[in-house]
């Protein structure tokens, strides 16, 4: 178990208490974001979808790396790890 | 936004040209008065949709957030199409966790010389041009 900081986006920091920047403890990305649920239930919809993969519309990098080229939520973290969570944006003519 | 950053959006359009250019807006939480504004890449590679590239994307939003700023808005060009915000460019506005006080800039490369608007896209999927401000 290592602690990670994660930064949330603009839209979400009402949902976790208006913090940017959290400090969060687990073994794994997917340990990160389960904690964060359950510290701030109001964030589960915005972030997981019913079978709790995490939603199309959000991206989570981990220093940067998009976590879906890593391990997605298998991820293994080492201390002082920084995730960040942001929407994705696309669009077209 | 200053003269410069218009410049910058108009060039970044031309630059990805046969392709979709996009970039961000960086500025004051919540505001509208652009400070930056950070070309990204074009992750889709496509002339007719865009993808900020995930990785340059995280690491302008982090920097801004860093110095007090934010995303306050994204700028894309239409290559063979007006400037105004299609039916995709709609629905990607009002996904979840896109903050919809956004600025949407469109620049099109359509009749020959750039033409930049900026809109506003409600959560109801309502377009608002706004005027676009130029200082020095
Ligand atoms: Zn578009």
């Amino acid at each position: 178990m290592v602690t990670v900081s994660v930064r949330l986006p603009t839209v979400l920091r009402p949902a976790a208490g208006g913090q940017s920047k959290l400090s969060v403890a687990g073994a794994a990305v997917g340990d990160v974001v389960d904690r964060l649920i359950e510290d701030y239930p109001a964030l589960e919809s915005n972030l997981v979808d019913d079978e709790g993969s995490v939603r199309k519309f959000v991206n989570i990098y981990l220093n940067d790396e998009d976590i879906r080229f890593l391990e997605s939520l298998e991820t293994p973290l080492s201390e002082g790890d920084e995730l960040a969570i942001l929407p994705a944006v696309a669009g077209g003519q | 936004m200053d003269r410069l950053h218009w410049l910058q959006m108009l060039a970044a359009a031309w630059d990805a040209y046969p392709l979709e250019g996009c970039g961000l807006l960086i500025g004051a939480p919540g505001g509208g008065r652009v400070e930056r504004f950070v070309t990204i890449d074009n992750e889709a590679g496509s002339s007719r949709i865009y993808r900020l590239d995930g990785n340059q994307y995280a690491r302008a939003a982090l920097d801004a957030d860093d110095e007090g700023l934010d995303v306050i808005g994204v700028m894309h060009s239409h290559t063979h199409t007006a400037a105004y915000p299609s039916p995709t460019d709609v629905a990607e506005a009002t996904k979840p966790l896109v903050p919809p006080d956004w600025h949407w800039v469109i620049v099109s490369l359509a009749w020959g010389f750039p033409e930049l608007h900026s809109f506003r896209i409600d959560a109801g999927g309502g377009i608002h041009e706004e005027p676009v401000g130029l200082s020095i």
